[in-house]
């Protein structure tokens, strides 16, 4: 079985995160990583080929830095990796961003599965999943806790508030998983080793035969008009228990109309 | 790579060291930090670990003999075993001493000196971490000078028979396999022994004040009958035993100086975040004094350690530098690491903080594989061409 998975480079979420001057997030001139919760995604394609046969492509959009995530990928012990890096995606929205997806997965060839994780950890949309395999034309099965794949077609379970479900779908599809599945693993030093000698393909726009103008700014649905920094937080105020501690909690739980 | 920028600025180290060296480093620094550091401090207070399941799980990150070549061994470099040892021991000596022994020590023995045979049994599954191995060589009369030792193998057909017994053997009670060095009526020679063999008995070393995450243990050998397929065929004498602790002190030069960085990070934040008389203690100059001295000596030894490990993989090495390195990198870690517990001042002599916890560990760690005294002498001896151990 033949599987992509899509993974992004994200700013480190213990570093000071920024937004650059077109309110784009930063990704550049902070300390980046493959974001966490792709990890899942990356250890449940491994998981399967492992138990079987087949590859693990690992697919980013971004710019030069960004190649470091499908490193981290192939160090846990990924097949090869493809990088879509072009200045023009620079500004793309989650449509954007799911179109270049798309292109970058026909041209990798046809995969027997797609795999995301739950949400990137800097944009926490949780669209691109669902616009990805619609635009590829695949049965789409997300935010599942527990995978499955035999005779054809893959069963996942998804757990809400009020029930699990168990959602089939044949193959080929595209599967989005929580941080719930697995236990990711450390890239081992045989990995480490061996992913130096393991093939990154870079593409352009042009490689995918898309324009400038459907990505970036220009391409996107939709725009950040404005950004505000949440402000720093404030100290807290020390209540100092003189016999009526409790009494105080709570008329400060209810002031703040926490109870 | 630390968990403090500013030392990590200052000191530079990662600039030295490659992308690969780099990779290897933060693994089995985010492995100890989630895996083990969490239990460490009632790992060490109860005296007990999982030694089987971080075995194995050190064994999946590829750790285990990775400085070996085949027999699914990683081939990695000296420097990089060096830097495993380094995080490894940040956490604890006591689980860095886990891989010690069981890469350096019992596989590097098999793996220099076994037949094929031996090879094939032992090598990929002590690499996984499905088999412990442990290494007897020291006995309780017989450390520094081990060609005193008593433990006797006589020949009895093809068979060997083995009585004696060895001390502080760590893995000694977990172990599936010892290599056990004894006299014979020639030289002392290497027996490859599982530990199920009838007449071998492992003893528990209680009331230890140091290495308490570690399992130490006293073998006897009571007519412990091995057929003549146990002995390691391609060494005789002390040359065996001896190049195997050389591997493990050259991993101790890196490993101590993550446990003096541990405590260095320790206190660094501690003094930041304590106020004392109105401000943080680490504003104040005495403080500072010995913030930056403690930070010269592990800046240094960190040199010294990638200095003697580049020379390792170019083939350069020699032993007497491997003195120099363990008896430095000892002697600076645990001065570091009582400094740094007088910033941490009664807090520091708990296990809720690591640095008390790496100064008794460190007690250990400049005497096994060869003693202070004994790195002073053959530094002495590389120097004077005067040997001065009798």
């Amino acid at each position: 079985m033949n599987i992509v998975v899509c993974v992004k480079y994200v700013p480190d979420a213990q570093s000071d995160r920024t937004f650059s001057d077109d309110h784009t997030t930063d990704r550049t001139n902070v300390d980046g990583l493959l974001s966490e919760l792709d990890e899942y995604a990356v250890e449940e394609a491994l998981k399967l080929v492992e138990a079987g046969e087949g590859e693990v492509t690992v697919l980013t959009v971004g710019p030069e830095v960004a190649v470091e995530a499908v490193k981290k990928a192939l160090k846990m012990g990924a097949h090869k990796g493809v990088h879509v890096c072009d200045d023009a995606i620079h500004g793309s929205d989650a449509g954007a961003t799911s179109l270049v997806l798309a292109k970058a997965v026909e041209k990798i060839g046809k995969p027997d599965l797609v795999l995301t994780g739950l949400a990137s950890t800097d944009g926490t949309m949780s669209v691109v999943p669902a616009m990805l395999a619609e635009r590829l034309g695949l049965p789409q099965v997300t935010q599942v806790s527990e995978l499955s794949v035999a005779d054809g077609s893959v069963k996942g379970r998804r757990d809400t508030d009020i029930a699990s479900e168990t959602v089939e779908a044949s193959l080929p599809a595209l599967v989005g998983v929580t941080d719930q599945i697995n236990e990711p693993r450390y890239p081992s030093l045989k990995g480490i080793m061996a992913a130096k000698k393991k093939p990154v393909e870079t593409w352009s726009l042009s490689d995918l035969g898309l324009d400038a103008a459907q990505v970036g700014f220009e391409g996107s649905w939709t725009k950040v008009v404005d950004v505000t920094q949440r402000p720093a937080r404030e100290k807290g105020e020390v209540q100092p228990d003189e016999g009526d501690g409790g009494t105080k909690l709570v008329e400060f739980l209810n002031k703040s109309k926490l109870v | 790579m630390t968990a403090h920028p500013a030392l990590d600025k200052l000191t530079a180290i990662d600039s030295l060291l490659s992308e690969e060296e780099r990779d290897l480093a933060t693994t089995v620094r985010s492995f100890a930090d989630d895996k083990l550091r969490p239990y460490l401090a009632d790992w060490f207070e109860a005296g007990e670990i999982p030694a089987r399941e971080i075995a194995q799980q050190l064994g999946a990150l590829g750790v285990l003999g990775m400085h070996l070549d085949g027999y699914e061994c990683a081939g990695a470099s000296a420097t990089m075993y060096g830097l495993a040892c380094q995080e490894l021991e940040a956490a604890d000596s006591g689980l860095r001493s886990l891989m010690s022994v069981q890469g350096s020590l019992a596989m590097t023995a098999i793996h220099h000196f076994g037949s094929e045979e031996q090879k094939q049994e032992w090598l990929p599954r002590m690499a996984a971490g499905e088999a412990l191995g442990c290494f007897g060589l020291t006995e309780p009369d017989f450390g520094s000078d081990p060609a005193g030792m008593r433990t006797r193998a006589k020949r009895d057909g093809d068979d060997w028979v083995i009585n004696g017994s060895k001390m502080w053997i760590t893995n000694g009670t977990v172990a599936d396999v010892a290599v056990v060095w004894a006299q014979t009526d020639d030289k002392i020679r290497g027996f490859v022994v599982p530990t199920d063999t009838k007449g071998f008995t492992a003893t528990e070393v209680k009331h230890k004040l140091s290495l308490r995450a570690s399992k130490t243990a006293g073998l006897s050998f009571e007519d412990m009958r091995l057929p003549g397929s146990a002995v390691l065929p391609e060494v005789s004498g002390l040359r065996g035993p001896l190049t195997c602790l050389s591997e493990a002190r050259f991993g101790i030069i890196f490993g101590a100086m993550g446990a003096a960085r541990d405590c260095l990070e320790t206190a660094l934040e501690y003094a930041g975040s304590r106020i004392i008389y109105d401000k943080p203690l680490a504003g104040f100059q005495l403080t500072q004094a010995k913030l930056a001295d403690m930070t010269l000596e592990l800046m240094k030894g960190q040199l010294l350690a990638l200095h003697i490990g580049r020379q390792k993989d170019a083939g350069t090495l020699q032993p007497a530098q491997v003195s120099v390195g363990k008896l430095n990198n000892c002697r600076e870690a645990i001065k570091i690491a009582r400094e740094c517990r007088t910033i941490l001042a009664a807090n520091g002599i708990t296990l809720d903080y690591p640095v008390l916890r790496h100064a008794n560990n460190l007690e250990s760690v400049m005497t096994y594989e060869g003693t202070s005294e004994v790195h002073q002498l053959i530094v002495g001896q590389a120097l004077t061409g005067e040997a001065a151990f009798r």
